[in-house]
């Protein structure tokens, strides 16, 4: 193995190449903004479009209403109803998918260029001149509908659900994206075309695009996508702050596996040691297989198969959040590895040495992430939707090597509240302590 | 709109046989080899970023376990992460990330596959590494047991964790008389709980060795490459005259009677109904029949304009889903699937009788030429997006040589597809659709759980 790891070491100073890819901000005749990668070697282009406020901006009383709102894009527009609209996706062999999250309406599509023209009519006709038929509205109604009972059932769905309860209360952030089963049945064609009107606006849009595609026809096409959009939607609903108690709550389920998520607050996007918060969580809970979690938990022990943490800065509140699952019979002591890990890091912080490899290993896999179409348009959207510029992609990697030993310290003290840290399990736990009542 | 779509086909179809003949010459900058001790090398070249996937795929699945054994083929893929003469347990992971790379593995039924993604630059370690644990895996008993525990947590949340997974599990036990197909990759979990040491290196040392394995590096990379650092890693690795001998395995008798199956358990809150019939699988040379079969799970399930779905969902009002599965890529005989969630108010049986009579009018209607023509064209034009990701275009390569294909046949497939007649299609599925072969299975909640859920919805309402 020396062998092995002392030729690493002259690679890993080399560095791996960063992936040459040239960003233009292509601002349209309508006064959009938008992002490209222009690259004409595969005859197609991949675009994203965000729009902020999602599901977070139903109405009082109407939750589910974005979400179904956005399930029915595909299901009849202009003069097509659903099979309709299919049958044209179909017969340009575009793909359109649309969906909805607590903070965005996503749009992705991917286009070939030879029939470029019409799959943007087409994907124009849902946007701005969706149909919402009656028979649509009950079609779709009835699957959301099957989606919500089968989430009753469904051990993560189940703790998601009383984890953001428990969280954010009657902020939407409090309650499923989906909505309820009372709120999806009366809902009204004018609730959706209310929804509708609230998400879908000029002025939360935010655009990527790459592969085979100039700025100028870029421009014209967003032009002719989104022109006739409303100027404007509804406004965003209010800041919440994170309050949580350490302790575990129980929801008890007949299942041979408990389910548990895990978390308190967060930290912003924004904040100036998001990258060490970053770096940090990559030590802790981080997906690789050298996160000390994974390491305690599954390698050591044997207690879980996947667990993980990560940081969810959202737009009107942060979550620190993690997920573990355990046979019934040992999800008390994963628990408690993870309370402990929690623990330790806050008071010790991490080692030279766990730094080192966390920071390789991120700015290594950054250039990696650049690999394709799909992949860029992804990662260009999500980037103006943290504020980033495209500056930002040759001097991450920058940022990251600047984190200190003392950073992580610091921010491993400030953002890890092993005092905060609240449970919800979902199964038929034993041997573990709870505090919070059934719900 | 029809009318101008219809116009917009046309005109498409009609340049499409020029590219379609391209397609196969350029689309894929593909290149095979094979290295002295018989390991097949596949290269696909994709320069766009300085990217590459590196893959070993063992001609070995879970379908090849002794039985009593069963969920060893992946307990062992997780063992390979523990380290060999000259690496530590995690090191292999832990090289692959310091590097900025991931890395994973799975099993199937025909295969496993272990994979990294890197830099360019470092294909030669991952080379290395893997070489070295094709044959020199070094475990210990203490640290077998603790993956075991993970193996069998992994199971819980696959499939204890989940009644769908459950009845699925039952339905494959039912449909596979005597074909290891019928036992869970996972393993049976009375099984899983004994698996030792010994039944892991009596599967390593029957089935890893570089005569038994295709290498398949995708990205960055030109063939002469690859071949330089394949002969230097993997050309250092003997082959093994005890491995790769041709795989048998015990096949399917004549069956004789359908087989039904009603599952419960209180974890159903969206009861459903599956059929599955026996299908088979693509074969080196003759693969005609499983490309009609893969049209036949398109024309039936789809999407929104799928007979299924149109008959089901839009006319007949009588189901949320109706899907159609089909997977040719085996080495043996596999199944052509269905599934219905019926909508609130509609039984299983009456779901099932739809299904039944919506597929007995397709046979006797045919299929329908536009819908043919626009599945088709949507394959070809998969085959463009499909250029944007080369890992999976590695991943077809590495499947179907596992799966007893040719690289011939991995290239003679998308052009067969399009050659494939409506005529075909049903012929095929005639052929299928035999009751005496199939299995027919109901998941749902007991019925006092079905009727507490009934009445807490009403009164919700």
């Amino acid at each position: 193995m020396t062998r092995i790891l002392s030729l690493l070491a002259a690679m890993v100073l080399a560095g791996p190449a960063l992936a040459a890819i040239e960003i233009e901000e292509v601002e349209t005749p309508g006064g959009f903004n938008a992002w490209l990668v222009e690259e004409p070697s595969i005859p197609f282009t991949a675009l994203e479009l965000r729009f902020t406020g999602g599901a977070a901006l139903d109405a009082e009383g109407k939750r589910g209403a974005t979400n179904l709102m956005v399930g029915l894009l595909e299901e009849g527009a202009g003069d097509m109803d659903a099979r309709g609209f299919a049958e044209a996706t179909e017969e340009l062999a575009a793909s359109f998918s649309y969906e909805a999250s607590q903070d965005t309406v996503s749009v992705s599509a991917k286009f070939l260029t030879e029939t470029r023209d019409d799959s943007v009519a087409l994907l124009r006709e849902s946007l701005v001149n969706p149909t919402f038929s009656e028979t649509a509205i009950e079609r779709v109604r009835k699957q959301v509908l099957s989606g919500l009972r089968s989430d009753r059932t469904d051990p993560d769905a189940i703790a998601s659900e009383a984890f953001d309860r428990t969280v954010f209360g009657d902020h939407p952030y409090g309650s499923p994206k989906k909505g309820t089963i009372e709120s999806v049945e009366a809902m009204t064609r004018d609730d959706i075309l209310a929804a509708w009107r609230a998400a879908i606006a000029q002025d939360r849009v935010v655009i990527s695009a790459a592969g085979d595609i100039s700025a100028e026809e870029l421009a014209s096409l967003i032009d002719e996508l989104l022109g006739d959009l409303p100027e404007e939607g509804a406004p965003k609903p209010e800041d919440i702050d994170v309050g949580t108690a350490a302790g575990n709550t129980v929801i008890p389920f007949d299942t041979p596996q408990s389910v548990a998520i895990f978390g308190h607050e967060g930290i912003e996007r924004d904040d100036e040691d998001f990258f060490a918060a970053y770096v940090m969580n990559t030590i802790l809970g981080g997906g690789g297989f050298e996160a000390r979690l994974m390491e305690e938990v599954r390698e050591k022990r044997g207690l879980t198969y996947g667990i993980y943490s990560y940081l969810m800065p959202m737009d009107h509140a942060e979550l620190y959040l993690g997920r573990v699952a355990s046979a019934n019979d040992r999800i008390a002591e994963a628990i408690s590895v993870i309370r402990d890990e929690w623990r330790k890091l806050a008071e010790n912080g991490v080692t030279e040495a766990e730094l080192e490899q966390a920071k390789t290993y991120l700015t290594g896999a950054y250039p990696l992430r650049f690999d394709g179409n799909g992949p860029i348009a992804r990662i260009l959207v999500g980037m103006q939707m943290d504020g980033l510029t495209p500056e930002y992609i040759e001097t991450r990697n920058d940022r990251i090597e600047a984190v200190t030993l003392e950073d992580i310290q610091r921010v491993a003290a400030r953002v890890l509240k092993p005092d905060a840290l609240r449970f919800v399990v979902v199964g038929q736990p034993e041997g573990l302590e709870t505090d919070a009542p059934v719900q | 709109m029809t009318r101008l779509a219809a116009a917009l086909a046309a005109l498409m179809f009609a340049a499409l046989p020029a590219q379609a003949q391209d397609i196969r010459e350029t689309l894929e900058e593909v290149t095979t080899f094979e290295l002295d001790n018989g390991m097949e090398v596949v290269v696909v070249e994709d320069h766009r970023a300085p990217v590459v996937v590196h893959m070993v795929w063992y001609r070995a699945g879970a379908a090849d376990e002794q039985p009593g054994a069963s969920g060893v083929a992946h307990f062992l893929e997780h063992l390979l992460f523990k380290g060999t003469d000259t690496l530590e347990p995690g090191e292999f992971s832990e090289v692959v990330a310091r590097n900025g790379g991931s890395d994973n593995a799975f099993t199937s039924f025909d295969q496993t596959a272990y994979y990294q993604r890197v830099a360019a630059d470092r294909l030669g370690l991952m080379m290395e590494m893997e070489a070295d644990r094709m044959v020199n895996l070094r475990l210990d008993r203490e640290d077998i047991l603790t993956e075991r525990d993970v193996i069998i947590e992994e199971r819980n949340m696959r499939v204890e964790n989940d009644p769908s997974a459950l009845m699925r599990e039952q339905l494959n036990a039912a449909l596979y008389l005597n074909h290891p197909y019928g036992t869970p990759i996972i393993g049976w979990r009375e099984e899983m709980v004994s698996l030792d040491l010994d039944d892991a290196y009596a599967y390593y040392d029957r089935f890893y060795a570089p005569n038994n394995a295709i290498l398949v590096v995708a990205g960055d990379v030109s063939p002469d490459e690859v071949r330089d650092m394949a002969e230097e890693h993997y050309g250092a690795v003997p082959a093994n005259p005890e491995v790769g001998a041709p795989r048998t395995r015990p096949q399917e008798p004549r069956q004789m009677a359908e087989r039904r199956l009603t599952m419960e358990d209180p974890r159903v809150s969206q009861p459903y109904v599956m059929r599955s019939y026996l299908a088979p699988e693509r074969d080196p040379g003759d693969q005609r029949e499983a490309a009609a079969l893969t049209l036949l799970e398109e024309v039936l399930g789809g999407g929104q304009t799928s007979v299924l779905n149109r008959a089901l969902q839009f006319d007949r009002k009588m189901a949320v889903y109706a899907g159609a599965f089909y997977d040719g890529t085996k080495y043996d005989d596999g199944s052509f699937g269905f599934a219905v969630v019926p909508a609130p108010g509609v039984s299983l049986e009456e779901a099932e009788a739809a299904l039944d009579e919506t597929l007995q009018d397709f046979l006797e209607e045919g299929v329908d030429p536009d819908q043919l023509a626009r599945i088709k064209f949507q394959m070809k034009a998969s085959r463009i997006y499909a250029q944007d990701n080369v890992g999976s275009i590695a991943r077809r390569y590495g499947r179907a040589l596992t799966s007893g294909l040719t690289v011939e046949d991995v290239q003679a497939w998308p052009a067969l597809l399009q050659e494939v007649t409506g005529e075909e299609i049903v012929a095929a599925a005639r052929e299928v659709f035999n009751r005496d072969s199939s299995v027919t299975a109901y998941l749902k909640a007991p019925e006092a759980e079905q009727d507490a859920a009934q009445e807490n919805e009403e009164v919700m309402q």
